[in-house]
């Protein structure tokens, strides 16, 4: 689990200087309708998700036991290992990159040298209101030859750029749309945690005379170590998540994306094409486990270099 | 239910901040201008906002390019350069085309998203609000329980949850209803956290005991005193479901098959689909106004209540 070693100093942390009520039952009259839908939405999906992965359903016998055979088909399935391998590709190249887009506006904004702060910081986190739709079918549009951009580009210049939706290229063009909607929003998380600095750690290091880079590195850097970790997993669990970008863009390129193209579209597939939900429901999970994997071991390291 | 791509529902905020300087960052937004990286002011350089602006031009030029194109006929979509005018300014043709075409269905979309935002957001705030409350402010058996589950639950993938979810719901008839949409919609576990970070420190534990002795209700000391203390933190919780659900595309989609319920979201795409299926028609000003359209509401509203949600994500990122 990404996020469960954090959360229990935390909630041991405000109580025992206070004074509370005595332990009743009070307070589940306002956690207790949360609690309700949560476990209608949240609890009741992954259990019976489970359920699914360990059936089949079969032309003779119906609905079947079979244990573990929908993972050992997942784990030895070439659609689902490609479109794992593109995520992956898509992790560690587009999550770096679109990090350290944001950690250099946030630095800039921060550094209060630019003219125009505020309209830079509200500006580039626009995006982050967009829609993925819209945001996709944007750049789509953009990406198009007919009356795209790259189109207008090829025009006037008498140029023929590569086609961005073409199979080679459409992985970098997503990863173009996801680092514009989310720049500005990693950058404002960014930004956050510089502005608690205390104010006296840069004067300390003004009156050691330490230069901007030497403050970056010293004192900023270290300051949103947090965040960066933060920032790092969201990113993470979204890259594996990647659905609705691609899945936008293949009505604009049928071609370049297929059906398998990420391992959450071909869980779609699997589920409302190909009406296997026992698979999808497998893939669905091992998916899962390995973004939480990923995720967790990201935060043990991330954390274990802060402390 | 946190379905679209990266980050886009803030949903897991794991707790490494100290929750007594993240309550007091909520309630100081004021302090947003003050400080600007060092003690004294240092001088503008205009290098840097020149290379800072590469950063903002990237961000801004789709949103200029979807307005500048909102103005053009569809013949001039695709006769003239992309990022300026071209041919007469049809915006509004266009925007009465899109609010008029297939019977005025783009209106339907809206008054749709609206449903959803108000009753999937609305009831995601209250019950994060009413949630958030109780975990700061009450001592309750399986409390830390409740904490593991939620905390933990976060950072299941949405799309994992969607197939069985869409299972379930169709089993008991609610697929392809609105309830289909808002239902999950009501759980915002970032939201459940920033409010419980939020309460500790905006409701003074005196006050409810005040209260309590003086023989007011819980219910009546949470409208009348809690409630009002709580105010920004519920904006910034509001501001971020709304963004979530307004922009909502895969539990829609796997949810809904009649056009009649779509969201927004979906009827774009559904318009976009046309072109490439035989026989319909291309409508790509539409797409293209119908875009800009569904977006507006969002940029006012972030435009508009910037104080709250920069400070909602302050207390929601993390000191380290």
């Amino acid at each position: 689990m990404t996020t469960s070693a954090a959360p229990a100093p935390v909630a041991a942390r405000p109580s025992p200087r206070r004074s509370r009520p005595r332990r009743s039952w009070t307070g589940w009259a306002f956690i207790g309708p949360f609690m309700a839908v949560f476990a209608l939405v949240f609890l009741a999906p992954i259990a019976y998700s489970v359920y699914l992965s360990l059936f089949q359903d079969r032309l003779i016998g119906g609905n079947t036991f079979v244990g573990l055979d929908n993972y050992v088909r997942a784990l030895t399935d070439a659609q689902f290992w490609s479109g794992l391998g593109r995520v992956s590709l898509f992790l560690v190249v587009q999550v770096p990159v679109m990090l350290f887009l944001a950690l250099l506006a946030a630095l800039a904004v921060d550094s209060g040298r630019l003219y125009g702060r505020d309209f830079f910081r509200i500006s580039i986190f626009l995006p982050y209101a967009v829609p993925a739709v819209v945001a996709s079918l944007m750049w789509g549009f953009m990406y198009g030859t007919r009356f795209g951009l790259v189109g207008n580009v090829n025009d006037a210049l008498g140029v023929s750029l590569p086609d961005p939706l073409s199979p080679d290229l459409v992985l970098a063009s997503i990863g173009n749309i996801v680092t514009w909607e989310f720049v500005g929003y990693n950058m404002l998380i960014f930004y956050s945690a510089l502005r608690v600095v205390p104010i006296s750690l840069y004067e300390a290091a003004e009156i050691d005379g330490a230069g901007q880079l030497r403050t970056i590195t010293a004192i900023k850097l270290p300051a949103i170590r947090g965040a960066m970790v933060i920032a790092t997993i969201f990113s993470i669990i979204g890259s594996f998540q990647l659905f609705n970008e691609p899945s936008i863009l293949q009505k604009l390129a049928p071609n370049a994306i297929t059906s398998d193209f990420t391992p959450n579209l071909f869980t779609y597939s699997l589920a409302f094409a190909g009406q296997q939900h026992n698979y999808a429901a497998t893939v669905a999970i091992v998916m899962g486990l390995i973004t939480m994997v990923v995720a967790y071991t990201v935060q043990l390291r991330g954390m274990r270099k802060g402390a | 239910m946190s379905t679209s791509a990266p980050a886009s529902t803030p949903s897991s905020r794991p707790g490494a901040t100290s929750t007594r300087t993240a309550g007091a960052r909520v309630r100081a937004p004021r302090r947003a201008g003050r400080r600007a990286g060092s003690g004294t002011a240092p001088r503008r350089s205009v290098v840097l906002t020149l290379l800072t602006g590469l950063v903002l031009v990237y961000s801004l030029l789709p949103l200029i390019w979807l307005a500048i194109n909102a103005t053009k006929t569809q013949a001039d979509l695709f006769g003239s350069f992309g990022l300026w005018f071209s041919g007469d300014f049809a915006l509004f043709t266009n925007i009465a085309d899109t609010l008029t075409y297939d019977g005025g269905i783009f209106g339907r979309w809206l008054l749709n998203t609206v449903l959803y935002v108000v009753l999937g957001a609305g009831g995601a705030t209250l019950l994060a609000v009413l949630g958030g409350y109780a975990l700061a402010k009450f001592d309750f058996p399986g409390k830390r329980a409740v904490f593991a589950v939620v905390i933990g639950a976060v950072a299941v993938p949405g799309t994992a949850l969607a197939v069985p979810t869409f299972l379930m719901f169709s089993e008991v008839g609610l697929t392809n209803t609105p309830w289909s949409v808002i239902i999950p919609s009501l759980i915002s576990p970032f939201g459940l956290y920033l409010m419980w970070v939020f309460a500790v420190d905006a409701i003074p534990d005196e006050l409810l005991e005040a209260a309590r002795i003086d023989g007011s209700g819980e219910l009546r000391t949470f409208v009348r005193i809690a409630l009002p203390l709580l105010g920004p933190g519920t904006v910034t919780v509001a501001l971020f479901t709304m963004v979530a659900t307004w922009n909502n595309y895969f539990l829609p989609l796997i949810m809904l098959k009649n056009p009649d319920w779509y969201p927004l979201t979906l009827g774009l795409d559904a318009w976009n689909d046309q072109a490439s299926t035989a026989g319909g028609e291309a409508v790509f000003d539409l797409v293209i106004t119908g875009s800009l359209l569904s977006i507006v509401p969002l940029i006012i509203a972030f435009l508009l209540l910037q104080r709250f949600w920069q400070s909602g994500l302050a207390a929601g990122s993390v000191k380290g």
